[in-house]
């Protein structure tokens, strides 16, 4: 009796407290801006919780980051869920997405005029770059001791190399569209010489680089940045990336705000400070990539600086998705046999 | 009515619900899929055709090798009796339970390119073998799968009561005699279930197809459905891809239905055999052969994905060790509800309940889960966030992804119960949830948990559905090794590989071996 009359008084004392905590917090509980990021992003390796930080730092609000998958998936989901989505900001698309994305009607012009170190001249109202990366096939120095200078010279070589799936990965997709941008019309008969040299083809980047580390083949289709990952995470002075005459495909990763974004002016806010230098000086050793904007004191020592611009090759987003389904085709043709 | 119809009502009753909610939970996602699409998409492409017929010739060869390198395995560990036996029976479970990126890096630590069945051959001076290629799509799914055939073709030699051996052994039968009165009635039974079983599995792989069929030539169906999602867009070709397979699935079940039979050997008191008929040098040498090599064909790869990662497992990052505790968490769910579900559909169906609701059990296995995953998005994202809902729906999902394993395990187990004394406890009054008790589950105990402990991998090992709901703190361990590779990790990711291992089947283990518990199997 006595034990069911404390038990009574401690679940009425536990009610009464419940809405007096849920008022406490009510007038302090400041805005939440939710980003939707990939996975890799978002990863306590990642840049996401120094950006998070950082931003909440200075906003009054708090950040709640989302990651899901790869570019491509962050794409289908926020088509999925529409104007609904509650979703402010999402980092990760690219210029092999941003035509399709813009298309969407989901997008809102970012309003961040900062000034952006890439090798080509930006005047997208909707997508605001905060990376970039060149593709390139990477090897061993010790087992690749003449890396081919180009296609052409890859294709003549017996090295083998791995691939990503264009139909599922995004660097995948990258390689169909540098060839393609390289190659034009004869990017078929390309792929046709070059299908001998591909040992196997993964759905995903993580698939390629983990069969290559564990020397399955010679060489993996990845990043100009990825050596140096090894150099400064790992200490190990053996990877570098082959140089090719035809220039290498630009990466250029973007952020943009979404039109129904319940918090536009945080958005707008953190679309800014992502570009910053304080942020832009995280991403080279967490992201891996070039930093959009270039930090004072330069890229970290083991990147290689300045960046290769000058070997970009820059598919405009429009041009990108007009090539992309006839490139598969040639790509398919080529390999199914 | 009387009580015993009345009960039989109960029990079929439940099992038609089970089969309905599974239905529904595979067809309503499914169809949000296409409404979401605005109907059927473009129809199959030029390349579908070719995917579909490379899709299911790889699944048939897989199905077909799997079970036939089963039987002489599952018959050498039915006849004899070693140390370390019951251990080699629970390993069974390890393959299948492997996610399949860890699975392919496991493989070719042993036949790849720079593998150590090459570097052994190339120190003989022998060329090196090619694994890429339709030989390592197949490698690869007899790998996953030769176990579980043998476990699913064990658990029926098992079923043979221990009293037709005495009773060939009175009859002076040889081995010959044993092989054509007992063992070729007992495989008619199990060997089409079995080999129904890994050719559905089969027909959903994707990435192992992808990467050991070494490019495009090794398109599966799923590829076909993961590249409208996300390379199109295309909703509506998603899911008549989607539709497309569930159909073949049928198609498969149907066949597979005409050809089974039931098994007719009566009742016993479920003592362990002794057999008298294997007793010949020779016959013991063959199935010390087999024993050996499909410990070695299984184990090394196992062995090789340990031997990397187990020294990196201290280091781990935090996040990797409370992604475990929440896979561990949802594994037991997952576990759980597939139980109960095959359970449910089992016990209703050796009760009078229809066929139909067997074959619902089984259509999980044969839905695309991006088109699954996608589907339930759909239908949840309306009526609640789906970050909250990560877990919940990647534990509803494992557990329906695991049903048809689990159906598979436990149907036979409980019908043989119900056949062999149900109409003794019919007499004697035992119904409703006493008959669970006292007939259904000490009868059923080996195949249930090894069901459970089978599910429990399952869930543990998935990295499925958790991504298209993914949110912050729901990240489960096979997601947080993905992103260690994402992220050049690839020496954490092996150790994260490891204790996925480790927490997958320590997990399966314990179910099994609890439902293993005072059996001599």
């Amino acid at each position: 009796m006595g034990r069911a009359a404390l038990a009574l008084g401690m679940l009425a004392a536990g009610l009464a407290a419940l809405p007096a905590a849920a008022a406490a917090e009510t007038p302090a509980a400041p805005p939440a801006l939710t980003v939707y990021s990939y996975d890799s992003f978002v990863a306590e390796w990642g840049p996401g919780p120094a950006i998070r930080a950082g931003f909440e730092a200075r906003c009054g609000c708090t950040v709640r980051m989302l990651g899901m998958g790869d570019g491509a998936a962050l794409l289908a989901r926020l088509r999925l869920e529409g104007a609904r989505s509650p979703a402010d900001v999402v980092i990760g698309l690219d210029t092999n997405l941003s035509a399709a994305a813009a298309a969407t009607g989901l997008f809102a012009p970012h309003g961040v005029a900062a000034p952006l170190d890439l090798p080509v001249a930006w005047d997208d109202p909707l997508f605001l770059p905060y990376d970039w990366g060149l593709l390139a096939f990477v090897h061993d120095r010790a087992r690749v001791t003449a890396p081919p200078a180009s296609f052409a010279e890859l294709a003549a070589s017996s090295l083998s190399i791995i691939i990503e799936d264009p139909r599922s990965s995004s660097p995948g997709l990258g390689l169909l569209l540098w060839v393609k941008a390289a190659y034009g019309e004869k990017a078929g008969e390309m792929w046709q010489r070059l299908a001998p040299r591909i040992l196997t083809v993964t759905p995903g980047w993580s698939e390629a680089y983990g069969l290559f580390l564990a020397g399955e083949a010679d060489m993996v289709l990845s990043y100009s940045t990825s050596p140096a990952y090894h150099r400064i995470a790992e200490g190990d002075d053996t990877r570098d990336w082959a140089r090719f005459a035809e220039g290498h495909l630009m990466q250029v990763e973007l952020a943009a705000r979404l039109a129904a974004a319940p918090n536009p002016d945080l958005a707008s806010a953190f679309l800014a400070y992502l570009v910053s230098p304080e942020a832009q000086a995280v991403i080279p050793t967490t992201n891996w990539m070039y930093p959009a904007v270039m930090p004072a004191a330069g890229l970290p020592a083991g990147f290689g600086d300045p960046p290769p611009a000058a070997r970009a090759i820059f598919l405009p987003p429009g041009e990108a998705r007009a090539l992309r389904d006839a490139a598969l085709a040639e790509w398919l043709a080529a390999l199914a046999r | 009515m009387s009580p015993a119809a009345r009960d039989g009502a109960g029990f079929r009753i439940a099992g038609a619900g089970a089969a309905t909610a599974v239905a529904a939970l595979v067809l309503l996602p499914l169809a949000a899929v296409l409404v979401a699409a605005g109907g059927a998409g473009a129809g199959p492409g030029p390349g579908d055709g070719a995917a579909a017929a490379f899709t299911l010739l790889q699944a048939l060869a897989s199905a077909a090798l799997s079970v036939a390198l089963a039987v002489p395995l599952a018959r050498a560990l039915a006849r004899r009796r070693f140390p370390g036996r019951a251990a080699l029976v629970t390993l069974l479970g390890a393959p299948v339970l492997l996610p399949s990126v860890v699975a392919v890096m496991a493989l070719l630590a042993v036949f790849g390119r720079g593998g150590a069945l090459n570097a052994a051959l190339a120190a003989l001076g022998l060329g090196p073998l090619r694994v890429y290629g339709p030989q390592g799509v197949i490698l690869a799914h007899v790998f996953f799968n030769l176990p579980l055939a043998t476990r699913l073709i064990l658990e029926g030699w098992l079923a043979i009561p221990a009293e037709r051996f005495r009773l060939a052994a009175a009859l002076g039968f040889g081995p010959a005699e044993v092989g054509r009165h007992l063992e070729r009635p007992l495989l008619a039974t199990v060997l089409p279930g079995a080999g129904a079983t890994i050719f559905l599995v089969c027909l959903s792989s994707f990435a192992v197809a992808l990467i050991l069929g070494g490019g495009p030539r090794a398109t599966t169906l799923e590829l076909a459905i993961y590249q409208a999602f996300r390379f199109d867009f295309d909703l509506g070709r998603a899911a008549l891809l989607a539709a497309g397979q569930l159909v073949l699935c049928v198609l498969a079940l149907v066949l597979v239905g005409s050809v089974a039979l039931p098994a007719g050997f009566g009742a016993g008191l479920d003592r362990s055999v002794a057999r008298h008929d294997a007793g010949g040098l020779l016959l013991r040498l063959q199935d010390g052969a087999v024993i050996l090599a499909a410990t070695a064909f299984l184990a090394l790869p196992l062995a090789a994905v340990v031997a990397a990662g187990l020294p990196r497992l201290g280091a781990l990052p935090p996040a990797v060790w409370a992604a475990a505790a929440r896979s561990a968490i949802l594994a037991v769910a997952a576990a759980g509800l597939a139980g109960t579900l095959a359970l449910a559909i089992a016990a209703g169906r050796a009760r009078g309940g229809g066929r139909w609701s067997e074959a619902a059990g089984v259509l999980p296995i044969a839905l695309s889960p991006m088109v699954l995953g996608t589907g339930l998005f759909l239908l949840v994202f309306p009526l609640a966030d789906p970050a909250a809902l990560a877990l919940p729906a990647t534990a509803a999902v494992n557990a329906l992804l695991a049903l048809p394993f689990a159906l598979r395990a436990l149907a036979p187990a409980v019908a043989a119960a119900e056949a062999a004394h149900g109409r003794l406890a019919t007499s004697l009054g035992i119904t409703g949830g006493a008959r669970l008790r006292l007939l259904l589950l000490p009868r059923v105990r080996r195949p249930l948990g090894f069901a459970l402990g089978l599910a429990a991998a399952f869930a543990a090992g998935d990295l499925g559905v958790v991504v298209l709901f993914a949110g912050g703190a729901t990240a489960t361990l096979p997601l947080e090794m993905f992103r260690l590779m994402g992220a050049y990790r690839m020496e954490a990711a092996s150790g994260a590989a490891v204790l996925l291992l480790l927490l997958a089947f320590g997990l399966f283990a314990a179910f099994d071996r609890g439902g293993r518990l005072g059996t001599r199997a």
